[in-house]
């Protein structure tokens, strides 16, 4: 519940403008025609759902109101609110797995300033309060004081760190991250690693080349890859996760800046086209400013 | 889904070249096809509903459709009116007369400002100013310290202090007065453009320290949001100018012409990189072409005129239509490639090379290359198979490489020169592929 009151508080701005907009678009037109039909796709695509998501729900909507004989334009946000329900559902998303390894490695992965580090802080934060033992590796040993930002969050959080110097080899430092959670009896590694478009082919072999030697630390880690989506993020989100998930295996999403204007449609094409899971969303600068997700919640949330 | 916005327009005028005329269905069809292509990219729906309105009016106005194909005509109405959005020339930032000049970098979180302030503070460094770099940001954790090393790398002072934003700016400005820095550069904290606390602190900043330039730093990759975004801060702080980062990746950049459009400020800048020197003066010439897919066509052009000696372009034309491909050549063809600049950048102005972009060219594996090639002596370039094993050796230390590597060239040689056979057309991304020219590992 705590997820849905902040989610909905974060996302108040999103939602209003949302709704607004389909309001008076429903205020205006009593009859469901194609003049409504064309204010709901520029409502849909400027949220960022994107053409393909846009003409596949609107499809949808058409085919219900002639096969139902709807006439009415004020059921179209129910209407709205379950062909989008449906896009979600279709990846199966679950909730996030505890899973049964004793050490739990998680590889944070992502394009260059969409808020790895501070996702990092706040999940460090999450799993301390389940009373787990967390470490960090300060696996981003390329950008300028990337490392300090990591200890800064580490101790907020009062997770231990794993470092090494700047542009020291980022797969050796989580080998030793790995090794040193093992010997000190902790719960939950969590790995940082440099912003990387996913177009670099070699910064791309870079990131397989560190999740390859965690494995040789530990066999089976890292346990859970997430990639972290910026919210404000267009089209290109889709060519992020397509590509990242070719490189490494991505187990889930953090959707951050949530809090901002951008309305995270982005995510609807990702979960429904690309089948991969939204696992949390980031909805401020503050380490508890991290959710859970949860897709049914989520559409409630921006629908309510 | 992710076909790049060039070849979309590539599908669509290939479409129309099959016309003798234009009619109003083709164009419009032709239109529809290019709004979606546009959405794709990120472009603002109202941007490309004007868009596509101005075009329409414009192309069917048009009566000079005789003489000049159809979809070609269309793709000039395109590119011009996309060069018109994104504003046609690119002046200069504005330097002050007497006192220090004040640039201030805002943004949302995570934007590049740091990063750019860097960037920039080593452009006009370069310039032969003297820049001071000044930390305003006190809150992101280890922005200060972040913003430090920048500068240390740079060999550019950093001014930092224990106080407001406001302050620090201030004291900055007194600093860079009494020091003889003549370029002050505010690197400020990300913030939302609806936390009015953090907007008005950027607006105070600009009311005290009158900078010569605001500049705007978005994310290239930003989608829809990207016009409430550079409205905002048009309307809460006013800004100069817009500096778009993080367009070395294959984002689609549309949102370039939605800041343009709504906010009519400028774009100075493209951020292309992490490091320091990647930073790049905004052509909408070049961007728009891009976007077109017509490669940076007119950049291209005059590069290769500059470059290629007319009769070396045809002798290799004529090579490639029906004679005989020999290492010669090739080595001939590296040279040309060469003098254009370096190879990435080539080769990303080349239409239909959009897909190459991403890779990064392995400037030594070239050397390697022509090294070996001119170890060898006139016969061995012309008739390779002649080249057995004691001359293998020769070239091998001639060239200072290993006989491993002669072995590679030749072999992947023989693959080109039957793949020139059968295309008759040098296709530059399966050759630099086939001499390792693209770098696959670290
Ligand atoms: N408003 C808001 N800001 C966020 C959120 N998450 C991160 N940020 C901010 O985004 C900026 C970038 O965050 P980082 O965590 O440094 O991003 P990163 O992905 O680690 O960046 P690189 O390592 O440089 O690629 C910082 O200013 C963060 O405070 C969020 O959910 N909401
Ligand atoms: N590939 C690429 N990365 C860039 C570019 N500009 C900045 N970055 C990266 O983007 C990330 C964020 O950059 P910063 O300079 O820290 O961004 P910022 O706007 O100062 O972030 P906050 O201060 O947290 O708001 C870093 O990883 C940078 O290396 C660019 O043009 N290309
Ligand atoms: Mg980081
Ligand atoms: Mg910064």
């Amino acid at each position: 519940m705590a997820f849905f009151s902040r989610l909905k508080s974060g996302l108040a701005k999103t939602k209003a403008n949302f709704l607004d907009k389909i309001a008076s678009t429903v205020g205006i037109h009593k009859k469901i025609d194609e003049e409504l039909l064309s204010q709901l796709e520029k409502t849909l695509l400027e949220a960022d759902l994107g053409v393909t998501a846009t003409e596949k729900i609107l499809n949808g909507l058409k085919e219900r109101v002639k096969k139902e004989k709807i006439e009415a334009s004020d059921k179209i946000i129910g209407l709205l609110k379950e062909e989008i329900g449906k896009l979600l559902d279709s990846s199966g998303t679950t909730s996030t797995t505890v899973g049964t390894a004793k050490l739990r490695v998680i590889m944070i992965v992502g394009v260059n300033g969409n808020g790895k580090t501070t996702s990092i802080g706040k999940l460090a934060n999450y799993y301390k309060e389940q009373g787990r033992k967390v470490l960090l590796a300060a696996c981003d040993t390329f950008r300028a004081a990337a490392i300090e930002q990591l200890e800064i969050w580490a101790k907020r959080a009062g997770a231990e760190i794993v470092k090494n110097q700047p542009k020291a080899d980022p797969a050796a430092v989580a080998f030793d991250a790995i090794k040193s959670a093992v010997s000190q009896n902790i719960d939950v590694v969590i790995v940082d690693t440099a912003g990387r478009l996913q177009t670099k082919v070699n910064l791309m072999e870079e990131l397989k080349k560190i999740k390859k030697v965690m494995g040789k630390a530990l066999p089976g880690a890292p346990h859970e890859i997430l990639l972290v989506i910026d919210s404000t993020t267009g089209q290109n989100a889709l060519s992020q996760v397509e590509r990242f998930s070719q490189a490494v295996e991505i187990t889930g999403i953090i959707l951050t800046k949530l809090d901002g204007t951008a309305k995270g449609g982005i995510i609807i094409p990702i979960v429904s086209e690309l089948k991969i899971p939204i696992k949390y969303v980031g909805i401020g600068e503050k380490i508890e400013d991290l959710e859970v997700f949860e897709p049914r919640e989520f559409v409630e949330a921006l629908f309510e | 889904m992710f076909t790049e916005l060039s070849s979309k327009f590539d599908k669509i005028f290939n479409k129309l070249r099959g016309y003798a005329r234009l009619s109003e269905s083709n164009i419009k069809e032709a239109l529809k096809e290019v709004k979606v292509a546009l959405l794709e990219a990120d472009v603002n729906y109202k941007v490309v509903k004007d868009f596509i309105s101005s075009i329409e009016q414009k192309s069917l106005g048009q009566e000079t459709f005789k003489g000049v194909k159809p979809g070609q005509l269309l793709i000039k109405l395109v590119y011009d009116e996309l060069v018109e959005l994104l504003g046609k020339e690119n002046k200069p930032l504005r330097f002050s007369g007497t006192e220090p000049t004040v640039f201030m970098l805002t943004g949302l979180q995570g934007s590049g400002k740091t990063t750019t302030c860097g960037k920039i503070a080593k452009f006009y460094e370069k310039k032969g100013k003297r820049p001071l770099l000044v930390a305003a940001d006190i809150y992101r954790p280890a922005a200060i310290e972040q913003l430090k090393i920048l500068g240390k790398n740079l060999k550019i002072p950093t001014f930092s202090q224990d106080a407001k934003p406001l302050k620090i700016c201030r004291e900055a400005f007194e600093h860079a007065k009494q020091n003889g820095f003549d370029l002050v550069i505010i690197d400020t904290a990300g913030r939302l453009h609806i936390d009015e606390a953090l907007m008005k602190e950027l607006a105070e900043i600009k009311s005290e320290l009158k900078p010569q330039e605001v500049l705007l730093v978005v994310d290239g990759m930003t989608g829809q949001d990207a016009v409430n975004i550079a409205a905002s801060f048009e309307q809460k702080v006013g800004i100069d100018g817009v500096i778009l980062t993080k367009m070395d990746g294959d984002t689609r950049g549309g949102a370039a012409l939605s800041i343009r459009a709504v906010s009519g400020k400028p774009i100075k800048f493209i951020g292309v990189g992490e490091k320091t020197d990647a930073l790049e003066l905004f052509y909408p010439e070049r961007i728009a072409s891009r976007i077109l897919g017509m490669g940076d066509v007119v950049s291209l052009v005059e590069k290769a005129q500059e470059s290629i000696k007319i009769e070396e372009a045809e002798k290799l034309e004529k090579k490639l239509k029906g004679e005989r491909f020999t290492l010669e050549d090739f080595y001939d063809q590296l040279q040309q490639i060469k003098r254009m600049g370096p190879l990435e950048s080539v080769l990303g102005m080349v239409p239909g090379m959009g897909k190459f972009k991403g890779m990064e060219m392995d400037e030594k594996a070239l050397t390697k290359v022509e090294a070996i090639i001119c170890s060898m002596t006139k016969k061995e370039k012309v008739s390779p198979n002649i080249i057995d094993g004691s001359r293998r050796k020769r070239i091998a230390s001639g060239s200072g490489t290993s006989i491993q590597d002669v072995n590679k060239v030749l072999k992947q040689f023989a693959m080109m020169e039957k793949m020139v056979k059968n295309f008759q057309k040098m296709d530059l991304k399966k050759i630099s592929k086939m001499f390792s020219l693209v770098n696959y590992s670290q």
